[in-house]
């Protein structure tokens, strides 16, 4: 069974899971200041609606979507005072700033006033969807892809399976295992909803084989619907990337260029079918979500639930704190997350973890000269060349990277987690990437020049052809004018002549 | 903490060195065991071949400007040790200093140092050793172990090594391979010539004259079957290779048997498994996908049997590498893997609606 269900290359990742999963999800409180970025998910920041001393409530709207772009909007997570409008650190490696709406909670924790809702299954398929667009809620795995804008272009595409992604197979990251572990009930009556809202003929929930007390809990929650089904997938990563997960539940490729939706499916993370059940069930839009915490320098490795736009210090602080000064702190899971350089950061919705590592659990070697082992190769899921790519994204040669696969690279670090010689092949293809981009950019930007100042040409020159024309067509009257004048001339003077000749002959 | 750096954190914590060193680990039952069949001339001939290797590594790393550090990762010390079994185990020391020297320094770091060469060092040494010194390089001591009475002493050695003493004939002859081609041509049979020189027991464990790496075929392949389970090698180059080489020479021997010799002959003679399991497997010279490395195998495993049919050297395999090393980045450019989302011919994949 599971010869079908494998994915091509890939790595095993040494789990460290279990460190994890020792205690349930342990709800973090409120800090004394939530910063909440204006662009925590994929696409242009939201507006703020909100001013400096406005006072909020907690799921108020703070700062809204901006129309039909890809975009989501922000609600407070809790009641308080909004204390600037302005640009705080960005949970981002560069450590640059970006624009966010702080607040200073007042511990009342004072909700809106709940509104008298309907069943939600009995709602529209345009009215969920826009009920979450309202929520705030992303693609929680870590995507951060506004949920709603999938849930519109999938009811307007076949949709014929509706993938819950609970495969999690980031090394470390145990949130979407302890959701499905507490929570598969919830889980189950979003993906319902979003299965509703998109036409989708069945659900199927892919769990990693490595996590038997979720999958029991998810086939317990699952038991009484006949069209959602869970299916039990080998752990290897990266397996939780939607073109693999489709790849081994569907046994299908997604086309090159194209999305889920082109082989009938689509995919949802757990969590956020999770937040779409709260948003219609419980009218309370994102505001939180599950982190681990993990890594040999927490004290106490778990899961907790955290207000979105907590300081990641207070949040260390506050669930245990930390053992030893961690070598490195990453936010996400170890192959694909980003290192932190300040602890004055704010969760947000992507944050699926906050990782504090020690020495000897991160790779610090200095890379070496590649000795074409082919090591990459066998790993790469897309079938990637990665030597070749480093190779010539090294040279500059971005057109030549993206011959060997670039475009199609899904930076999940398989390739440069094996590489005997460190090369940090990431690296060199998120730069190579950037680099390609810009350039294709810049030449698109060129060819738009160069076709306005062609048409610019061909205008003036049309312009001066017709004025050519046209001063030819006037000479040619002017002169038709004056040959028929003069004709008229020499013909009157010839009849002068003429008359003149009978006045003599007559004469 | 202040280096920018990328995903991932992780690490399967392999190494070059590890790498080198595993099949350095691999190498070492046949190596040992050849030591103690040629005694100390050809231990000193080997250690000999090391410490070229590493000085001469060392010497190109400094000229280069880079870190000097990076002579111990192993690749230098395998490539001498490579070389060291293949050479007659009793060769003089200029041999050995020669062809690690155009090894290291003409092989690998003209190209550019590690990952950058072309060719397999080792194997440019063998070749261009055998062409410029035929006689140094076909003197086949027989087989004396070192516990022997008939087997030199270290100070007697040393002179060997020096080329002092000269080797007496007597205690000299032809490998198999060697003996059945010259044989062949004074029109003796492959299978009268094969009874003269050879036998398939102690091809297997052995019991005969050659390179180090020539002798026993049994600790070549468990070498070689350790570095198939700890994936320091793949099964793809070894098996097209020898399956090639199986298959070919199955077929002429069973068509004329007077003139070719049968596939075992192959498999134990002239370091076939020398050169499959630890040659050909070369990372830096092989073809980095898997379909690449059944393309490069067979390759090898062809032009070795063409070589040991029809032409006049015996032993092959160093041509043969050397001649599939020269196609890799042809191998490389057209057998690629299939991408993910895309037919074989690179088009994406048609899915049937639109």
């Amino acid at each position: 069974m599971f010869g079908k269900l494998k994915i091509r290359g890939g790595v095993h990742a040494e789990e460290r899971k279990e460190q994890s999963t020792g205690l349930p999800i342990h709800i973090l409180g409120i800090p004394p200041v939530l910063k909440l970025p204006l662009r925590q998910h994929a696409g242009r920041p939201a507006d703020p609606v909100v001013k400096v001393g406005d006072h909020v409530l907690k799921g108020q709207l703070i700062a809204t979507s901006t129309g039909d772009d890809v975009c989501a909007s922000l609600h407070a997570p809790t009641s308080g005072t909004v204390t600037a409008v302005g640009p705080v650190t960005a949970p981002h490696p560069s450590s640059l700033t970006t624009d966010a709406i702080t607040i200073e909670p007042d511990g009342l924790d004072k909700g809106l006033e709940s509104l008298e809702s309907s069943d939600p299954m009995l709602l529209t398929a345009a009215e969920i969807a826009d009920r979450v667009d309202q929520a705030g809620i992303v693609g929680l795995g870590g995507a951060t892809f506004p949920a709603a804008l999938k849930l519109k272009s999938g009811a307007r595409q076949k949709i014929d399976t509706l993938i819950l992604n609970g495969s999690e197979c980031e090394p470390y990251l145990t949130c979407d295992d302890m959701l499905m572990r507490e929570r598969a009930e919830g889980i189950i009556s979003g993906a319902r909803l979003i299965q509703r809202a998109i036409g989708a003929r069945r659900i199927v929930a892919g769990i990693e084989d490595n996590k038997p007390e979720a999958i029991e809990a998810m086939q317990a929650a699952a038991a009484g619907f006949d069209d959602v089904s869970v299916q039990v997938i080998p752990a290897r990563y990266p397996m939780g990337s939607a073109k693999q997960l489709i790849h081994a539940i569907m046994g299908r490729e997604v086309p090159a260029g194209g999305r889920s939706s082109e082989v009938g499916a689509l995919v949802h993370n757990v969590a956020t079918a999770f937040a779409v059940h709260q948003a219609l069930y419980d009218n309370r839009p994102l505001l939180s979500r599950i982190v681990t915490l993990s890594g040999q320098c927490i004290d106490t490795p778990r899961n907790v639930e955290v207000l979105l736009g907590t300081p990641v210090s207070w949040l260390l602080e506050h669930s245990g704190g930390l053992t030893e000064t961690p070598a490195r702190i990453v936010m996400g899971g170890p192959m694909m997350g980003q290192i932190l350089r300040t602890q004055d950061v704010p969760i947000t919705k992507g944050a699926s973890g906050i990782l504090a590592l020690a020495e000897p659990e991160i790779s610090k070697t200095e890379s070496s000269p590649c000795i074409r082992c082919g090591s990459c190769v066998n790993a790469c899921p897309m079938g990637l060349v990665p030597l070749e790519m480093a190779r010539h994204s090294n040279a500059e040669d971005f057109e030549g990277a993206s011959e060997f696969g670039l475009s199609d690279c899904i930076l999940c670090g398989s390739c440069a987690y094996v590489c005997p010689s460190h090369i940090p092949l990431v690296h060199y293809f998120q730069f190579a990437k950037g680099e390609l981009s810009a350039k294709r950019e810049q030449t698109r930007r060129g060819e738009l020049t160069k076709s306005l100042s062609e048409a610019r040409n061909a205008r003036l020159e049309k312009e001066a052809a017709e004025k050519a024309a046209a001063k030819a067509a006037k000479a040619a009257k002017a002169k038709a004018a004056k040959e028929a004048r003069e004709k008229a001339k020499a013909e009157k003077a010839a009849q002068e002549a003429k008359e003149q000749a009978n006045e003599e002959s007559g004469s | 903490m202040n280096q920018l750096v990328s995903s991932p954190h992780a690490h399967n914590r392999s190494s070059v060195q590890q790498t080198m060193l595993l099949v350095c680990a691999a190498l070492l039952p046949a190596t040992l065991y050849g030591l103690y069949l040629f005694g100390w001339p050809a231990i000193n001939l080997f250690l000999l071949c090391l410490a070229t290797a590493i000085g001469s590594e060392a010497a190109c790393l400094k000229l280069a400007g880079r870190s000097t550090q990076s002579c111990w990762d192993g690749s230098a010390l395998l490539t001498g040790w490579l070389i060291a079994m293949t050479l007659p185990p009793w060769a003089p020391w200029w041999i050995a200093v020669v062809g690690t020297l155009f090894a290291v320094v003409i092989g690998k770091h003209l190209y550019g140092g590690l990952g950058q060469n072309l060719f397999n060092p080792a194997m440019l040494a063998r070749v261009g050793l055998l062409i410029s010194f035929p006689v140094e390089m076909t003197t086949w001591i027989d087989v004396t172990p070192i516990t022997s009475a008939a087997a030199p002493g270290f100070i007697d050695s040393l002179a060997i090594t020096a080329g002092i003493t000269p080797i007496p004939d007597a205690v000299t002859g032809a490998t198999a391979l060697g003996h059945v081609k010259t044989a062949l041509t004074m029109d003796v049979t492959v299978p009268d010539a094969m009874a003269e020189s050879y036998s398939a027991g102690s091809a297997f464990f052995g019991n005969i004259r050659g390179s180090l790496g020539e002798t026993s075929a049994l600790l070549l392949l468990l070498g070689g079957l350790f570095l198939l389970y700890k994936r320091v090698i793949s099964w793809h180059i070894p098996v097209s290779m020898l399956g090639t080489l199986v298959v070919l020479s199955l077929i002429f021997s069973l068509v004329n048997p007077d003139r070719f010799e049968p596939p075992l002959f192959h498999l134990l003679t002239g370091a076939m498994m020398l050169g499959a399991f630890f040659i050909a497997t070369d990372m830096v010279t092989s073809p980095t996908t898997t379909t690449g490395q059944l393309v490069f195998g067979a390759g090898i495993g062809a032009v070795a049997f063409i070589i040991r049919s029809w032409g006049s050297f015996p032993e092959a395999i160093g041509f043969a590498v050397l001649f599939m090393n020269a196609v890799t980045p042809i191998i490389d450019r057209y057998f690629r893997p299939r991408i993910y989302g895309y037919t074989l011919t690179g088009k994406p994949i048609n899915t049937g609606k639109e």
